[in-house]
């Protein structure tokens, strides 16, 4: 394309801050192996410039490795990466920056303790004397985010910003590098849904400004929402590509290689007796603020009740207080009328109850533990795996392979250590371990967050199951579509308070003004029940 | 490096899971090509960087560096290398020298002495001398294995127990007290002392425990203070009337029983049962790990204590009764040193068993067999060490500056491969992962 080496151009660009010049990448052939194993098997992938270019594919489909390499952290074993006509080499992350090409990780790479000018200056330090121009790199964070729209507080310490902000400090950080290509990579994946709206709305600013991205997600809406070019790639090669017009279903089988269904296939349920009572609850988090304020709530045997709402109004300290993680300040948790507030989470567990946690890492696998061991992590001293003193290494196995079986835990062997496996895995295993023991109530926090689409299905499959054999289920989402399709009653929670329980065919607009804390009482009196009135508030 | 045995699937060794840690999890099978002739087979898997091999390395590079240093602590021998470049062969001659008679005594002294066993052959010697090294390696080892399972078992459920030389202090002080103090018949003498210095050590590692499950308190910085206290306070107690050898005015104590004695071969093969305990503890402690719901438990809080809450598992009880486990083999280690060698109190009875514990469990890679195989590689340095300095006259803290460089190299695997250019180094990483926690 361009007759002088990319190199001398950029330079020569970022010497005279000229008008951007758009940057057209291309991947050619591209190939890496660990092992036995093909992460990326020949793929071409072509990002024009300006454009948002989607990479679908489920966790571990080498769509991360694949970007790996273009930024240079990986080196491809085959094939060639093509910038402007140029083909490249790039050792290492510097390379892939001077060419142009940017990247924001999925876990940011942002000390916590630094301000957001320090934050952005690590690594290219510009020096005055030999100390850190602070004042420069305070001007340049506001010259971008002023530039791009990206508001962030240069002076702010990093620990202190919600992970929205963090996210806009990471892409900022990317363009005062004076990248043209940014490599967002799962970047939703720890938003709400409202940064995310954000983040989508600064994505397409980026491309107006000539920037081009490529968008790595499993999540079909928002490629529908943002992507100008759809990818998809599956176990390592190119399944196609397609147009952002195409049906979710139709991505979601070129990704998962079958037919799936995003809707869940439930009959309506048939409420028995009220399992889980909670009344006047009252919790503080960690920061000792009233995190869930006097909550009512009833679980009915044979119902799901969902709770939504914004992540961060009290979901996660409700569902811990009936686990017995976090002690109430007040009020009563009972389970047919068992109470619950004085029994130990080994008890709770004990006595019929499942729970998933909300972060699956963290809380709900031993990564270092096989499958096998993870599979009884909440039973292991009880028969027939064992008791108080001694385990039975045989039992544990023969009921872990019966369980990869039968919840298709993707593994190579039950001895594997979990944290090979892909996050939907991982969560089929938790879920395996909770769902494998006659149970009264079960609890799900977020039971889908980082879980591809496949698993999605499955494991919503499970929950309805579980409810149709009798259990009260209460999950807990800050996605709006999976509560909507799970629940038979929907309770939206706002700071620590249950607004209202609604029925699932509720309007989502009427959803989303809930979500977001207004409801009947709290909008001005003359547009009390009138629809018309609240659609105009929006 | 010995794994735990031969377990089921809870049993799983890290080492091994991490060796399966492919970047992404494929049922793809990882048969080796079936063309590969064995012996291919073997040297990749010796030239792969895995813990096995750099432990390996990591002992050749030390005895490398040792033999430098060997040469350069010797006057005589630098002197050739003033006019090496006239004749070169009587520096190297000289230097060869002395290093092959200074590791062949570290050999004599930690094994055996072939002379010994001709000697033995023709009549003019005995047995015991053949066995006298390997009895002084074992005899030095018994107490290393106590303190290093102590530690690691400590490790595994993710406290770092640098408490084990108090401990062990505490495991001398109870174990002696109840040697010379309590009359009790033979067999039941021995049994209720080294109870006693088990409770010793217990106790003292209880300290540590309770404070950290119940007020968060670092176990290290109690765990080190705690270490001040056990020694004050046994060159304290060794002064006291009743505890203090009659007639003498030197800080020693009384001397335990025999009936309370570990028994041993006699003369000078001070080998006794010290080291059959040792292994018995080994057992012990690899039962624990991989087969007890306890084992699992500190496991799973060693590994990730969040997930183990949330699974219903009590992190302040496992910390708290992890402490006491590990405190109590440290003090078991310490009553070995007292029943079975020293007999008596002194303020250096438990010499440094505690800290050399925390490199044992190191080289060892904090698993059970390891760790007792580590111990005996100390124990033989040691043992051998004695003899090099009266052979040789090479200062027995060379020994101590060979076991250091075997413990840096160990835990800096990235060296060794560096040096040796080693392939695919996954497993080592993992050592870095275990070296960085400490």
């Amino acid at each position: 394309m361009h007759p002088v080496s990319t190199g001398a151009a950029r330079r020569l660009r970022s010497v005279l801050r000229l008008q951007e010049i758009p940057l057209r990448l291309e991947l050619r052939g591209i190939t890496k192996r660990f092992g036995d194993l093909v992460a990326n098997d020949h793929i071409d992938l072509t990002v024009e410039p300006g454009e948002v270019h989607a990479l679908l594919g489920e966790n571990g489909a080498g769509k991360s490795t694949l970007m790996n390499q273009l930024y240079g952290l990986l080196q491809p074993d085959e094939g060639e990466i093509v910038v402007d006509g140029e083909a490249r080499t790039f050792r290492s992350p510097r390379d892939a920056i001077a060419a142009g090409i940017g990247m924001v990780h999925q876990h940011f790479m942002l000390v916590p303790v630094f301000t957001v000018a320090e934050n952005i200056a690590l690594g290219a330090e510009k020096t005055k004397a030999g100390f850190l121009d602070r004042r420069r790199a305070r001007r340049e964070v506001l010259e971008v985010s002023e530039r791009y729209g990206l508001p962030v507080d240069p002076d702010a310490l990093v620990e202190n910003l919600p992970v929205g902000a963090q996210q806009r400090v990471e892409i900022v950080k990317a363009l005062t590098r004076d990248v043209d290509l940014l490599i967002l990579d799962e970047p939703t994946a720890v938003l709400t849904p409202q940064e995310t709206e954000e983040l989508l709305a600064v994505m397409r600013g980026l491309c107006d400004a000539g920037k081009s991205i490529v968008f790595i997600t499993h999540k079909l809406k928002e490629v529908k929402a943002i992507a100008d070019r759809i990818t998809v790639i599956r176990r390592g090669r190119t399944v196609g590509t397609a147009s952002p017009g195409t049906a979710e279903d139709e991505l979601a089988a070129l990704m998962v290689g079958r037919a799936v269904t995003l809707e869940v296939d439930k009959t309506p349920a048939e409420p028995g007796r009220e399992v889980l009572t909670i009344s006047g609850l009252a919790v503080a988090d960690d920061r000792g603020v009233r995190a869930v304020d006097d909550v009512d709530l009833v679980v009915r045997a044979g119902e799901v009740l969902g709770i939504a709402g914004v992540q961060g109004n009290g979901q996660t300290e409700l569902v811990e207080a009936v686990m017995g993680l976090r002690t109430p300040l007040a009020g009563s948790i009972t389970v047919d009328n068992e109470d619950l507030i004085r029994m130990s989470t080994k008890q709770i567990l004990r006595s019929g109850i499942g729970y998933v946690p909300e972060d699956r890492s963290l809380d709900g696998v031993v990564k270092e533990f096989s499958v096998a061991e993870n599979l009884v992590l909440d039973q292991y001293d009880r028969p027939p795996y064992g008791n108080a003193f001694r385990l039975d290494p045989a039992a544990v196995d023969k009921s872990a392979r019966e369980r990869v079986e039968q919840f298709d835990i993707r593994t190579s062997s039950p001895d594997s250590a979990v944290g090979t496996l892909s996050g939907g895995n991982q969560q089929k295993v938790v879920v395996a371990r909770e769902m494998s023991r006659p149970l009264r109530l079960f609890i799900a926090s977020q039971p889908t967050r980082g879980v591809d689409v496949g698993s999605i299905e499955f494991i919503h499959g499970r929950i309805v199951h579980e409810r149709d054999v009798g259990t009260a289920v209460l999950v807990v989402s800050s996605e709006l579509d999976e509560v909507v399709a799970l629940a038979d009653r929907i309770a939206v929670m706002y700071r620590g308070k249950i607004l209202a329980i609604v029925p699932p065919d509720t309007p989502r607009e009427e959803l989303g003004l809930l979500m977001a804390g207004i409801t009947d009482s709290t909008r001005p009196a003359s547009d009390a029940g009138d629809p018309a009135a609240e659609k105009g508030t929006e | 490096m010995t794994t735990d045995g031969p377990v089921g699937a809870p049993g799983k060794d890290a080492d091994e899971t991490a060796a399966e840690t492919a970047p992404a999890a494929t049922p793809a099978a990882k048969e080796p090509g079936s063309d590969d002739s064995f012996m291919a087979h073997f040297l990749h898997n010796l030239w792969s960087a895995n813990t096995v091999t750099v432990t390996v390395l990591s002992i050749v590079l030390a005895t490398i560096v040792g033999a430098v240093l060997i040469v350069v602590s010797d006057p005589d021998v630098l002197h050739t290398f003033s006019y090496f470049t006239a004749r070169p062969s009587d520096a190297l001659t000289a230097s060869w020298d002395l290093i092959s008679g200074a590791y062949a005594d570290l050999f004599k002294g930690a094994i055996v002495d072939p002379a010994t066993v001709s000697a033995w052959a023709d009549g003019s010697g005995t047995w015991r001398q053949v066995f006298f090294p390997i009895s002084e390696t074992l005899t030095y080892a018994a107490p290393l294995a106590f303190t290093g399972l102590s530690v690691a078992i400590a490790f595994r459920g993710g406290l770092f127990n640098i408490g084990g030389q108090g401990q062990a202090v505490l495991g001398t002080i109870i174990a002696a007290l109840a040697g010379f103090a309590l009359p009790l018949p033979p067999v039941l003498h021995l049994i209720a002392a080294l109870l006693a210095g088990l409770i010793g050590g217990a106790v003292w590692g209880f300290i540590p425990g309770i404070l950290k499950a119940r007020t968060g308190a670092h176990e290290v910085i109690v765990s080190i203070m705690l270490n001040y206290t056990a020694t004050l306070f046994l060159g304290w107690l060794i002064l006291q009337k009743g505890v203090q050898q009659p007639g003498r005015s030197d800080a020693i104590s009384k001397t335990v029983d025999g009936s309370a004695q570990l028994p041993s071969f006699g003369g000078e093969l001070r080998a006794n049962l010290g080291i059959v305990l040792a292994v018995l503890a080994t057992i012990g402690v690899a039962w624990l790990l991989n087969r007890s719901a306890f084992g699992f438990e500190l496991r799973a809080v060693g590994a990730n204590s969040h997930a183990a809450r949330t699974a219903g598992i009590s992190v302040a009880k496992t910390y708290t009764l992890l402490m006491v486990v590990a405190g109590g083999l440290a003090g078991l280690g310490g009553a070995t040193q007292v029943l079975g060698t020293a007999y008596a109190l002194t303020p250096q009875v438990a010499g440094n068993i505690g800290f050399d514990g925390l490199l044992v469990a190191l080289l060892g890679r904090n698993r059970p067999w390891g760790t007792l195989g580590a111990a005996l590689l100390f124990g033989a340095l040691r043992a051998g060490g004695n003899r090099m300095q009266s052979y040789t006259g090479i200062s027995l803290e060379l020994v101590t500056v060979l076991q250091a460089l075997i413990v840096i190299f160990i835990a800096a695997p990235a060296l060794v491969k560096a040096i040796f250019r080693l392939r695919a180094a996954r497993s080592a990483r993992l050592g870095a992962s275990i070296a960085k926690g400490w």
